[in-house]
């Protein structure tokens, strides 16, 4: 068995040509990110342009996104285990490492936030001081590394048996994936509340933000999915049945559907009463007394999110593959834009004393960033490459 | 290899030294869980690394809270001419950063007659030729030392706390960083270290509390605390004392015969921010 896996660790540095300039090119994002951060290491975090009065930006957005995007996973097991679809089971392994990378990379990007990187032992229990159950934060350095954890046992668990040949023996570990359901949406959850839970900041302190973060994960996460599963098919010999991708289309349609409502519902509550907790949302769309440094993209991210909706509804748009693409492209676009940038930054506009200071990540911010999302790229890449071989029955015990 | 060591350990260690590791320093316990002498054996190592790095003999003390103290302030609106005088007086007493500038006291100018309740009509960065401005009046806003603070609920590390003497306090090496308290602080009280605090060295305050105006580190958070290091050796917080009108009152609120408690009493006071409910112990009252 372990031969069968170094086997297929071997192969993850085999391919062809463009294989080898995707990972150059990785490589290289990596190592300008890295060089980026040793400066930020020696000079602080005054080579970004968060201030006292924006305190949270660019790497807050992105890990917020990132926690949605881990959802990608869940809302493959759900119609595969629960309602027995098989297209879709099939898959499930692709998006439990979706989720893996997406939590990694959430971590790095808190890691990347933090002032003193060093210290961040202080927050394990016993050996550090863990405000628990006080903090947060301190909730959502439980479920993420919970979520990582159960999707990393998920994924070897699938291994080790297509290793052996065996088909995978659900009695053993289904308790494990219907943990996993209630578990990703607590990710979510918890993420939420750590915005939700600051009366300070009126734009989060509103009971919907839950709710909305849970719609737009289920959202943009299905959305890589259905790109990074066409990838894989093209790129590989691993089989996936359109009608997976179809599925998870039609998920998408509903999931957005909540979320434009929510969304409706928020700007109604907001603009109609009127009183001075509309600021950000002004800030956002319409622009906050001059300032609407947002505003572009905010609109932007509106648009998408609406002409992806109307996509992913419509059946024959859905499952032409052209317009298919199309939408998940707009909808990644739509939610990074919407979940990141502006979630977070609108909670600081007007800052607490009523100032507003305009955010916008500087170049050194964007290259860290950068260097995230192409560490995870890269991470992404060779984990499927290790596991497509197994996946496919091509490496496994007794067939060397 | 040896290069991201040596970043890594230059961003951490309070010390400029970055080539050797300060173990001490990265193994040193929360301030609350270490003994009086394990206090005592960090204060000495901080005040040799602080008296290398600032080359001046600094004294740290960690003198603890008086009993039966809860301290309190008030600030007289009616009197408060805009000088900022407490807010550069606060600057030098307590060892903020000259450059990029760090200040806990920020003093909002509003125009008369003009609604003030959401704060997004002040202006922050006034520069008038003399104080006070016609047709202006002014609110200094620091932290309000609040009896149930936002901000020590959410720190991940406990690594900020209120004392029994009511003043909230960050232990600067047990803060990680995250910035968390700074969302959750709705008076915009909490500064962070973006860069590496700056201060001419005879300019530094050497007489210096744990908990209070000793010298910070890049990459933690920091605040107003009453002056601990001059509260708690009863004096009065270096804002009270410059004040040059006397629009600024600091006492004990649980000595009824104290100065805070009559104003308290006696005028028509308020606090910032009372639908929070977060117990602010900063009062803002008017004499006229």
């Amino acid at each position: 068995m372990i031969t069968v896996l170094f086997k297929a660790l071997g192969r993850t540095v085999i391919g062809d040509v463009r294989y080898y300039a995707w990972l150059s090119f990785l490589m290289v994002v990596i190592g300008l990110g890295v060089n980026a951060y040793m400066q930020q290491i020696d000079r602080g975090l005054i080579i970004t342009a968060m201030r006292d009065q924006v305190s949270w930006g660019f790497y807050i957005a992105n890990f917020t996104f990132l926690v949605g995007v881990a959802a990608a996973a869940v809302l493959l097991v759900i119609p595969a285990y629960l309602y027995q679809f098989k297209p879709i089971k099939e898959i499930v392994l692709f998006g439990e490492i979706l989720a893996v990378t997406a939590i990694i990379m959430c971590i790095l990007f808190i890691m990347v936030d933090l002032g003193q990187p060093m210290r961040v032992w202080h927050l394990l229990p016993v050996i550090g001081m863990m405000n628990f159950p006080s903090s947060l934060l301190a909730w959502d350095v439980i479920v993420l590394n919970g979520y990582l954890l159960i999707n990393l046992l998920l994924v070897f668990y699938a291994l080790g048996r297509f290793v052996q040949g065996k088909d995978y023996k659900l009695s053993l570990v289904l308790p494990l994936i219907l943990l996993s359901i209630p578990w990703a949406v607590s990710i979510h959850t918890v993420t939420a509340f750590l915005y939700n839970g600051l009366p300070a900041r009126p734009f989060w302190n509103a009971s919907i933000l839950a709710p909305r973060f849970l719609a737009s994960a289920f959202c943009s996460g299905p959305a890589i999915m259905i790109i990074l599963l066409q990838v894989i098919r093209r790129a590989s010999k691993v089989e996936i049945d359109n009608k997976a991708i179809f599925k998870i289309a039609e998920l998408i349609a509903y999931t957005m559907g909540i979320n434009l409502f929510l969304l409706g519902a928020e700007i109604f509550k907001e603009f109609y009463s009127g009183s001075i907790h509309k600021a950000p949302l002004e800030y956002l769309y319409l622009g906050l007394h001059g300032k609407a440094l947002l505003v572009p993209w905010m609109r932007t991210a509106l648009v998408f999110n609406i002409t992806a909706f109307v996509i992913f509804l419509l059946p024959k748009m859905r499952e032409n593959f052209y317009a298919l693409n199309i939408g998940a492209v707009l909808i990644i676009a739509g939610v990074y834009i919407e979940k990141g940038m502006g979630l977070i930054v609108p909670g600081f506009i007007p800052d607490s004393l009523g100032e507003i200071y305009e955010y916008w990540p500087s170049s050194q911010e964007i290259i860290i960033t950068a260097g995230i999302w192409a560490f995870g790229a890269l991470f992404y890449t060779l984990f499927a490459k290790f596991i497509i071989p197994v996946y496919t029955g091509e490496l496994k015990i007794g067939n060397q | 290899m040896k290069g991201i060591a040596a970043g890594l350990a230059g961003a951490v260690l309070p010390v400029s030294a970055a080539d050797a590791f300060n173990w001490d320093s990265f193994l040193q316990k929360h301030f609350k869980e270490m003994s009086d002498e394990e206090i005592k054996r960090v204060i000495e190592r901080l005040e040799k690394e602080a008296s290398l790095e600032w080359k001046k003999n600094i004294h740290i003390s960690a003198t603890k809270a008086l009993p039966n103290v809860k301290f309190g302030y008030g600030l007289d609106l009616s009197r408060c001419i805009g000088c900022r005088k407490c807010v550069y007086a606060c600057v030098e007493e307590n060892n903020q950063s000259r450059m990029p500038q760090v200040q806990w006291i920020t003093v909002l100018r509003f125009k008369k007659g003009e609604k003030w309740t959401d704060l997004e009509n002040s202006e922050k960065y006034y520069k008038p030729k003399e104080v006070p401005e016609k047709d202006f009046f002014y609110m200094p806003v620091q932290c309000q030392q609040c009896e149930n603070p936002p901000c020590v609920k959410v720190c991940p590390t406990k690594a900020t706390w209120k004392e029994p003497d009511g003043i909230v306090v960050v232990d600067y090496n047990w803060c990680i960083g995250c910035r968390y308290c700074m969302a959750a602080c709705p008076y915009g009280a909490r500064r962070f270290n973006w860069a590496k605090p700056n201060i001419p060295e005879k300019e530094l305050n050497p007489e210096a509390h744990y908990l209070g105006n000793r010298p910070r580190y890049k990459g933690v958070v920091e605040k107003c605390t009453f002056c601990i290091q001059r509260t708690r050796a009863g004096k009065y917080p270096a804002c009270v004392e410059v004040c040059p009108v006397g629009a600024r009152k600091f006492g004990n609120l649980l000595d009824p015969k104290s100065e805070i408690r009559y104003l308290i009493e006696n005028k028509r006071v308020f606090r910032l921010k009372e639908d929070l409910n977060t117990e602010p112990k900063f009062y803002y009252f008017f004499t006229t």
